[in-house]
């Protein structure tokens, strides 16, 4: 079989494969749906309630890519900032990362005394947990361009600004695009985490109220649904990578 | 641009300057140091002049400080002492009348080949305005001068699909597009079969022979340094001291044939001669 038809495929027939095993083992150790129901109780209740469902993924969706474009604005920003200042660099980087190491969760309960239940926590958690890895991309991208090439533009007399335009930013997309990709999963993390917490709609909200009722596979079907609209978000951001910073990706194929 | 026609017109070979004449570059016990004070010296007191409009030629053995001669003229570099004037002001900063062929290609792999040639445009003052508005002329210049070095075909690819070879023309291109007063071109034919070699050193003996930019050339190959060079220094293995000066009074333009003549290959020789001295302790 040709290999570029393998490599689509691969993706599909490895999710059918743990499927059928997930299947299997609910069947061979016939476990309790209460505990793991299995991949056809999970889509019959897909089915059931696709309704339901829809309406809640939308939400989160709308809330993950609202949370997720704010992070992008302001990670840019700071990532701009960070990577073009050694100042801002040394002061702020420590801080980031103390801030980054705080479990998400733990701040859905101060957005809610500030804001309310209800979508903005959701959106701000989601927003907080994309910046990161962008801010962190996009300012190491600019701080580690080759200084030869900065004087590829400084040896024609070109301003800092210049050297941003032409070098520092084209430099830090591929740095960039990576982040999104790595991003706009985190930004469903944030938002579903604190819709379960602090929201009523949405697919966390959905499994909540789904595991009140003991509605196990309704819980499942909602992980399946973010699980896949994570994909398909991230393929999005993979294609517009390829499509932009072709150049940095040019081989295709990993280290062999 | 540059007119590479063979048998360009025979110029009348510039006259003597003045002796009290400024020189667009004079250094004077410049030395270049990286790192701090237990640093590389990578260049030891130098003393040079030159004139405008003069084409010169810097040979000495791998590491011995040529590159960094150039950064130091360029303005990219910091002397660490003595003094670096350029154009008659001291050089405490990039300067915006170079245009510089690195030793390394350095392309930049997000561009097409003429995107890279037209770079400085974008840059450089005197044509950025220019160039905004009349892209499509300048974007036919860069063609032309792609095509005198051989390029024609391949404006469009990137640098990562030309040859090491195809990507130092293509820097030799990007550093002649806006036609730089100080044209400072590193090893720029280090990478080139010597065919391609020779007939790029007439395509920048007519650059210069029209245009009369001062150029500084580093080079390896004292052949070549004598063919183009009107004067020839010779630096010391590491730390770099200037070891001579050679004045080259062959008339112009020179052509290949001229390089089997008794003379040329006696100059040669003596310089092969200073450098091989000079790299004994
Ligand atoms: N960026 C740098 N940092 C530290 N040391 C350097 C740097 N660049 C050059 N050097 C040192 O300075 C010395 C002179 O280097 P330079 O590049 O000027 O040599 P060169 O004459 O151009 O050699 P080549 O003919 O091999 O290109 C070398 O010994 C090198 O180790
Ligand atoms: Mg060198």
């Amino acid at each position: 079989m040709n290999v570029l038809l393998t490599r689509r495929l691969l993706p599909w027939s490895t999710t059918v494969g743990l499927l059928v095993l997930w299947q299997l083992v609910c069947v061979v150790l016939r476990v309790d749906t209460f505990i793991l129901p299995s991949p056809l109780e999970v889509s019959r209740s897909l089915v059931q309630n696709t309704g339901l469902i829809m309406v809640n993924a939308l939400q989160t969706l709308m809330t993950t890519v609202a949370g997720f474009a704010l992070g992008v604005a302001a990670g840019m920003a700071l990532g701009l900032l960070l990577g073009t200042s050694r100042t801002v660099y040394d002061g702020l980087y420590p801080v980031m990362i103390g801030f980054n190491s705080i479990p998400k969760v733990a701040i859905v309960p101060v957005l809610v005394i500030w804001f309310g239940i209800g979508t903005v926590p959701a959106i701000l958690t989601a927003f907080v947990t994309a910046a990161f890895p962008i801010v962190v991309n996009v300012a190491t991208g600019l701080a580690t361009i080759e200084p030869e090439w900065q004087d590829v533009l400084r040896v024609l007399g070109a301003r800092k600004w210049q050297i941003l335009m032409k070098i520092g930013i084209p430099r830090a997309l591929p740095y960039f695009f990576a982040s999104l990709k790595v991003a706009i999963t985190l930004a469903f993390v944030g938002s579903v985490v604190a819709e379960t917490v602090a929201a009523n709609a949405g697919i966390g909200f959905l499994m909540m109220t789904a595991s009140g009722r003991f509605d196990v596979p309704l819980v499942f079907a909602g992980l399946v649904v973010v699980g896949a609209m994570g994909i398909l978000m991230y393929e999005v951001f993979a294609r517009l990578e390829r499509r932009l910073t072709f150049w940095a990706i040019r081989s295709g194929d990993l280290i062999t | 641009m540059p007119s590479v026609a063979a048998g360009a017109e025979p110029r009348p070979r510039r006259k003597a300057l003045p002796a009290d004449r400024e020189p667009i570059i004079r250094l004077e016990g410049a030395s270049l140091v990286y790192g701090g004070p237990q640093g590389v010296v990578a260049l030891m007191d130098a003393n040079l002049r030159i004139d405008a409009g003069e084409l010169v030629a810097v040979v000495g053995p791998s590491g011995c400080g040529k590159s960094s001669l150039l950064k130091l003229v360029s303005g990219l570099h910091p002397a660490r002492s003595g003094s670096v004037v350029v154009a008659g002001r001291p050089v405490t900063g990039p300067l915006k009348i170079c245009g510089m062929a690195f030793q390394n290609a350095m392309l930049l792999p997000w561009r097409t080949t003429i995107g890279n040639v037209l770079l400085p445009l974008e840059i450089v003052d005197s044509h950025a305005a220019r160039f905004r508005r009349h892209r499509a002329e300048y974007e036919a210049q860069a063609r032309e001068l792609l095509a005198t070095v051989g390029l024609a075909g391949f404006e469009d690819k990137y640098p990562w699909q030309l040859s090491g070879g195809m990507q130092q023309r293509a820097s030799l291109c990007r550093a002649l597009i806006h036609s730089p007063e100080l044209l400072l071109l590193d090893e720029p034919f280090a990478s080139l079969d010597p065919f391609t070699r020779e007939e790029l050193w007439d395509v920048v003996q007519d650059l210069w022979l029209e245009r009369r930019p001062t150029v500084v050339l580093v080079t390896h190959d004292l052949r070549e340094a004598v063919y183009l060079a009107d004067t020839v220094y010779v630096i010391s293995p590491r730390p770099g001291r200037v070891l001579s000066r050679t004045t080259i009074d062959l008339p112009r333009p020179r052509r290949l044939a001229d390089t089997y003549k008794p003379q040329f290959i006696d100059v040669s020789h003596a310089l092969r001669e200073q450098i091989a001295t000079g790299a004994r302790p």
